[in-house]
């Protein structure tokens, strides 16, 4: 049974997941994916991904792949035939750069979807992400997330532009539908509806 | 004040039905205690050293008589009949059950109030001053943008999971009551050169660990942009702030780690594209949300009562408590109250359910049914007329009320400490009693004047000790309990964070080493001096002499 839980015009259904995650190789090397992002890439230039991981990753041949975001760029000559013809979505994690992705992509519509990998619960990073992607950098197809993405998430990743989400295998993603509709009406503008209360409803009363 | 439209008592009843699905799926196992720790966090709710403690919201302080009658009664129900106001201005219960408290927030929805994000990692209660709308220095009220922020805050998507708390304040005086300088966002409300509401931003303050005290991101903000500014200063948070280390994950250690010109220079990029979207706050919305904060139908009254100055020349003890508890008002005739809950050898900030019925009581008979709470852990009737000064104070002082220690060394800003919460290095609560035992002559009291002592229980300044005259942290050495001292921290615009003094003592000394503090005070004061201002003028060698003289060489 698929986890993946898709909002179609607003009506989510659990569906069949025809994407295939390509995932990089396990590292030797200890990164620091919690500290912040400045800290760990402004100021001390570090990577959280290694060369050998990016050049060992294993790249399906045929197929829809969503790929990572350091081997979209540094394999992209690889990839350019496929990603023409709408087979491959790329995915970061929350300590990722978006500008990365931007100043590698000229058009990122022409992604079919971009997915967000979210290792702890607690990490919010995802949600300024998903709001970047659709606000500031007008993404229009499907943005996912996947990780550690339980019901409680669900609410605040609809409104920050995620449209389809893979909830951990180990719960029921049928049960966490109902959690998408939480609350009837926000009180803030969000990526899903950009206006405030006071904007929507004649509050006068 | 506000008042719930369906909008907002829809929210508020649809989290009631959400935690209650969070606590049913947490007892029945279908989620962990780490997975439920977040969700029961941004309701209020800790689990502590004997029970679970859950936090209630009282936005920017301010209660109705119906909500503390109906607080009184929850307390009795599911407490052992008491609370606690702490000094973030919300009403803290020790001893619900867990599985009691998705009723509790039933309980709490049916007179509009609720425990959202009273704890956790997002944007918590807005604190403001307890004398907004009434205070003579007030230039602009601040509780309708402090409403406004506090709908745009509930349940913010892009910020439901920060890195670590965020704590924002707004104030609208001259002089600052809403400590914005220790704030992760402070507002301090002005008119400027055109006549127009403008904020004064400051950023990246907080007490904790690391006390530091907030810096200006903004001179002028008009009011309109509030919201979207605050967006780009927590968005950039959100994104760059440490998340590998919960004590480096303030925002002022990120503030500090880039420095306050490129925080800035962020903030005002990111701001380029949030500025004028649409939860910029209309003109129509400011109104609609400032129609409930107008001023009261006072009554047309003289400076001067009779009776009441009848009352002063007759009665010693309410003439204390006049000039201590009473304050001044805008409207002629009428003055703010504070109701004291720091009666001598109590915890400070603790109120029975009997008490909040009479604070009810008295809200509803004399103050327009209305009441706010205080960072410094009092009740205040902020509408008294003159004349009816003398029965409020008998009726707070048969229910011990009324001790008219507000503003001195007994009016002690203390958190529940070790007694109550797991992640206190040492009791604060017994610390407060010995002192307010050992100060418990009024007229030493009040000779020795204007003095804030605040006692936090461990590093993350609950009891804001870093700005108290005298600051008291209890600290941990090897299993036992100890407490470090300092002296010269203060609240307001001239804030400051103290200074330690030198080693730490027991808790046996403690109670004897204000005492010290104190005589250096009173020996070296000036005729005008306070506490505060001797410090600052004579530095802390003198104190510290003082206080280490005889043990110095072994301690």
């Amino acid at each position: 049974m698929s986890n993946l839980i898709t909002l179609k015009n607003d009506v989510a259904n659990v569906s069949q997941d025809d994407w295939t995650l390509v995932k990089l190789p396990p590292s030797q090397v200890e990164v620091r994916k919690q500290a912040g992002k400045v800290v760990l890439f402004s100021l001390t230039g570090e990577k959280t991904v290694t060369d050998e991981q990016v050049a060992n990753t294993a790249i399906p041949v045929a197929g829809k792949i969503i790929v990572p975001l350091s081997v979209f760029i540094t394999r992209h000559s690889e990839l350019a035939n496929r990603v023409a013809v709408g087979e491959v979505g790329v995915w970061l994690a929350t300590h990722e750069l978006l500008e990365s992705l931007i100043e590698n992509q000229n058009d990122i519509n022409e992604l079919p979807i971009i997915a967000v990998f979210v290792e702890r619960f607690a990490d919010g990073r995802i949600f300024s992400l998903g709001n970047l992607l659709r606000t500031r950098y007008g993404f229009k197809n499907e943005l996912r997330a996947f990780g550690d993405v339980l019901r409680d998430q669900l609410f605040f990743l609809k409104r920050s532009g995620f449209s389809s989400f893979v909830v951990r295998a180990d719960r029921s993603a049928q049960d966490a539908i109902a959690s998408l509709n939480d609350f009837s009406k926000p009180y803030q503008g969000a990526v899903d509806e950009p206006r405030p209360a006071f904007q929507r409803y004649n509050r006068s009363a | 004040m506000y008042k719930y439209d369906e909008i907002d008592q829809q929210i508020v009843d649809e989290r009631v039905a959400q935690y209650r699905d969070q606590t049913r799926r947490f007892l029945a196992g279908e989620l962990t205690d780490d997975e439920f720790r977040p969700l029961r966090l941004q309701n209020g709710l800790y689990i502590q050293r004997h029970a679970p403690m859950l936090r209630i919201a009282v936005p920017y302080g301010m209660l109705s008589a119906r909500q503390l009658h109906k607080l009184a009664d929850i307390s009795a129900k599911y407490d052992r009949g008491y609370g606690h106001f702490s000094t973030r201005q919300n009403l803290q219960l020790n001893w619900p059950k867990l599985e009691d408290t998705p009723e509790i927030l039933a309980d709490l929805a049916t007179v509009q109030m609720h425990a959202i994000q009273t704890s956790g990692n997002c944007i918590r209660n807005i604190t403001t001053d307890q004398f907004a709308g009434v205070a003579p220095d007030e230039v602009i009220d601040p509780r309708a943008m402090a409403e406004i922020m506090r709908q745009w805050s509930t349940f913010h998507p892009e910020f439901a999971l920060l890195p670590r708390k965020f704590k924002i304040a707004v104030s609208g005086t001259k002089d600052d009551r809403a400590i914005v300088q220790a704030h992760d966002i402070g507002m301090e409300f002005y008119t400027d050169a055109s006549g127009k509401i403008a904020i004064k931003v400051w950023v990246g303050g907080g007490l904790g660990r690391t006390p530091i005290l907030g810096s200006v991101i903004r001179e002028h903000l008009e009011w309109q942009h509030a919201l979207t500014y605050c967006e780009a200063i927590i968005r950039v948070y959100n994104l760059h702030g440490r998340r590998d280390n919960a004590y480096k994950a303030r925002i002022k250690i990120l503030v500090k780690a880039l420095g306050i010109e490129e925080f800035r220079k962020q903030v005002e990029a990111e701001w380029v594209h949030l500025k004028d979207s649409p939860n910029t706050i209309t003109g129509t919305e400011l109104a609609r949300v400032a129609k409930h904060f107008e001023p009261m139908p006072y009554e047309t009254l003289p400076a001067h009562d009779a009776s009441f100055d009848a009352a002063v020349s007759s009665s010693p003890a309410f003439a204390a408590w006049v000039k201590r508890n009473v304050h001044a008002h805008k409207a002629s005739g009428y003055r703010a109250v504070t109701l004291s809950l720091k009666p001598h050898g109590k915890a400070p900030g603790d109120i029975t359910s009997e008490q909040m019925h009479v604070v009810a009581d008295l809200a509803t008979q004399y103050s327009f049914g209305e009441l706010r709470a205080s960072h410094e852990q009092n009740l205040i009737l902020a509408d008294v007329k003159l004349s009816d000064l003398f029965a409020v104070w008998e009726k707070a002082r048969a229910n011990g009320l009324a001790t008219p220690n507000i503003g001195l060394l007994t009016d002690i800003i203390c958190c529940p400490g070790g007694d109550f919460c797991s992640l206190a290095n040492a009791k604060s609560i017994p610390i407060a009693k010995a002192i307010q035992m050992q100060f418990d002559n009024l007229d030493y009291l009040h000779d020795i004047g204007d003095l804030e002592l605040n006692i936090s229980g461990c590093m993350n300044a609950c009891g804001h000790h870093h700005i108290g005259h005298i600051g008291i942290l209890g600290v941990d050495k090897d299993g036992s309990e100890w407490y470090q001292v300092t002296i010269g921290g203060k609240q307001g615009n001239d804030a400051s964070i103290g200074t330690v003094i030198g080693p730490s003592f027991s808790a046996e000394e403690m109670p004897g080493v204000v005492e010290k503090l104190i005589e250096v005070y009173l020996k070296e004061r000036t005729d005008e001096e306070r506490f505060i201002d001797t410090v600052r003028r004579i530095g802390v060698a003198p104190f510290k002499a003082n206080v280490y003289a005889k043990e110095g060489a072994d301690a």
